[in-house]
């Protein structure tokens, strides 16, 4: 049964990529401007031209250069960036673990902020504290990242400086890190002075992306725990004595919390993707800042690569949800 | 009944302060050239950073000060909102006839286009939206246009898949089956009974939608991608105000607090309209 689901999920996820391929070729193809042009120095003799065009397989029919794309793709070539020169797999792997530790870091903190916000909203129901809560999360839902970030800026970075609110980690630190992933290392490395630091730069950006998601979480997690607290063995457990919010930590969040985890899982594919211009706004070196400038070199291999690498990362994103959704699903489960 | 009562209440107040605010808004942008005190384009290097006017130093004339070329900032904030509301107008309304047409299609017919339909909607879904919108204006070129057809060619699943799911559940209604009885034709019922009855749901959608063009406008201008001319733009004076953030902070506060209010009012009288027309809620 769940072996099935995860074939057919499997199968999905796989026609789902074909289509994104198709999709970015499709769009990278009809590009004004000649590819070729692009990548040969100004005066190059047709001889030149024709002989490059022929190397990429450009002289060919459309499906036909599709196909040579796509098999260079799936064996992990992604072609040259035309900007920087540099093999595009290496500097996409190079970015991604920068956006992977924000991403993480903002996904925590609105399941810590939505959680805690439910859990105080569903205690205290009926009171203008739930009331409050209910104005604050409508609100901070309907403010996306891009304006929190500059609300942040404004907040943190000039009224009361306390926070960096530009780059990954200060410049004239040194760093003894083998990985890109800067956070984790330090952690590891017990260098906590670095980790400091980092968190220091990455507080504010993860905070932008991390508001709007922990408003949807407070909201949902809210909805279903006054749903569960109704229930019987609730009852009974208020009966034996708990508090309420014994009775909330220990008996209903449990139930309570299988909707929202598969919401969680669909919104933070969307923190991800917000990621592209909160980067930018923080000069934070991640995928999506280099995606911006790589829009705005017209550098084509590079923006398809990190595209598609995006496009992976959703997609194993909600096969994971998925898959944990059934794991976790009685009725699933034993269906 | 509960909950009814508190969408009533909770009902003019905020349809009333989001109308009025946009009705404000879109109105100072179509009378812009009325308005405006300045030129939002004329460059004065004796005006740089002038503060707004309740602080020292600040010229009569120039209520929320100047950028750090001596524009006019409220001239340009008047200005921006004909590009923001043009987009927010376009954008929004291209998405919704694109997605709605499909949605209702996949809905209220099933089988292979609903096949179809949905897994172009699962490859879309796999895109960042703002890289999406990036890659695709710096493919089609900057300018108004190419902005107004990024947007729609991105956001029309978020209209497809709230139809598609409204369309299917009405297509098992009695109402569509007497129709069927009645003689009339699968387009037909489609056109004449689903379609007034996922209607509000439209409506409410392209509210919201609204708001969100409106922020990828912004988001688009801001990394310099959005239209090409020198015509003010929200999220080109935002972006000049993220420079000069420490030098001149309200060229960044005035727009940051334009946009917000404008997000809010779309994104709250879409769900005004929408606790409206939602019959379980009336």
């Amino acid at each position: 049964m769940l072996l099935q689901r995860f074939l057919v999920r499997l199968l999905t996820m796989l026609v789902t990529l074909f289509g994104v391929a198709v999709v970015v070729f499709v769009v990278i193809r009809v590009a004004p401007g000649d590819p070729i042009a692009m990548m040969l120095p100004p005066g190059a003799s047709d001889d030149d031209i024709a002989r490059l065009r022929a190397l990429y397989g450009l002289d060919k029919s459309i499906v036909q250069q599709f196909f040579i794309w796509l098999g260079g793709v799936l064996h992990g070539n992604f072609g040259t960036s035309i900007s920087l020169r540099q093999d595009v797999l290496g500097l996409v792997f190079n970015r991604l673990p920068a956006t992977l530790e924000l991403a993480t870091v903002a996904l925590l903190m609105a399941t810590a902020i939505g959680t805690t916000a439910a859990i105080l909203g569903a205690r205290s129901r009926g009171t203008a504290i739930e009331a409050g809560i209910d104005v604050a999360s409508g609100a901070t839902l309907s403010i996306p990242d891009f304006l929190w970030g500059l609300v942040l800026i404004l907040l943190f970075g000039v009224l009361v400086p306390v926070f960096d609110i530009s780059g990954r980690v200060s410049p004239q630190l040194d760093l003894p890190f083998a990985t890109q992933f800067y956070l984790a290392e330090s952690i590891l490395r017990l260098r906590f002075d670095l980790t400091w630091d980092l968190l220091k730069h990455m507080l504010m950006p993860a905070v932008a992306l991390a508001l709007p998601l922990a408003a949807i979480i407070a909201q949902l997690l809210k909805q279903s725990l006054k749903e569960v607290l109704d229930l019987d063995y609730v009852v009974l457990a208020r009966v034996k004595g708990f508090s309420e919010t014994q009775v909330i930590l220990r008996e209903a969040l449990k139930n309570a919390a299988l909707p929202t985890l598969t919401l969680v899982g669909v919104q933070f594919t969307f923190l991800i993707g917000g990621t592209v211009i909160v980067e930018r706004l923080f000069s934070y070196e991640g995928l999506g800042n280099m995606a911006i400038d790589a829009v705005i070199n017209r550098d084509l291999p590079l923006i398809q690569g990190i595209v598609l690498v995006f496009a992976l990362l959703f997609v194993l994103i909600n096969l994971a949800v998925d898959m944990m959704y059934a794991l976790l699903n009685p009725r699933l489960r034993h269906g | 009944m509960d909950e009814a009562n508190v969408a009533r209440r909770g009902l003019s107040p905020r349809l009333w302060l989001a109308g009025g605010w946009l009705l404000l808004a879109l109105l100072a942008a179509i009378f812009a050239p009325l308005i405006a005190p300045q030129d939002p384009l004329a460059q004065d290097l004796m005006l740089e950073r002038l503060p707004p006017f309740w602080l020292d130093g600040a010229e009569p004339g120039y209520w929320l000060g100047t950028d750090s070329l001596g524009r006019d900032l409220l001239s340009r904030l008047i200005f921006g909102g004909r590009i923001a509301f043009i987009v927010a107008f376009a954008a929004a309304t291209s998405a919704c006839l694109l997605g709605s047409a499909l949605g209702l299609i996949a809905g209220y017919f099933g089988g292979w286009p609903d096949r179809i339909i949905s897994r172009i909607v699962d490859v879309w879904m796999a895109f960042p939206p703002v890289l999406f919108a990036i890659l695709l204006v710096a493919v089609l070129g900057t300018g108004l246009s190419s902005v107004i057809l990024a947007i729609a060619i991105i956001d029309w699943t978020r209209f497809c898949r709230v139809i598609r799911a409204e369309a299917m559940s009405q297509a098992r209604m009695d109402y569509v089956e007497s129709a069927r009885i009645a003689g009339y034709g699968r387009v037909g019922i489609m056109l004449r009974e689903v379609l007034p009855n996922v209607l509000p749901s439209v409506v409410a959608l392209l509210s919201l939608e609204m708001g969100i063009a409106v922020i990828v406008e912004a988001i688009l201008s801001f990394v310099n991608l959005s239209i090409s001319t020198d015509d003010p733009t929200w999220g080109s004076i935002i972006a000049e105000g993220r420079l000069s953030i420490h030098q001149a902070w309200w060229v960044l506060v005035f727009p940051l607090i334009t946009l917000i209010l404008t997000v809010l009012s779309f994104t709250q009288f879409g769900e005004a309209l929408k606790a409206r027309f939602d019959p379980v809620l009336r």
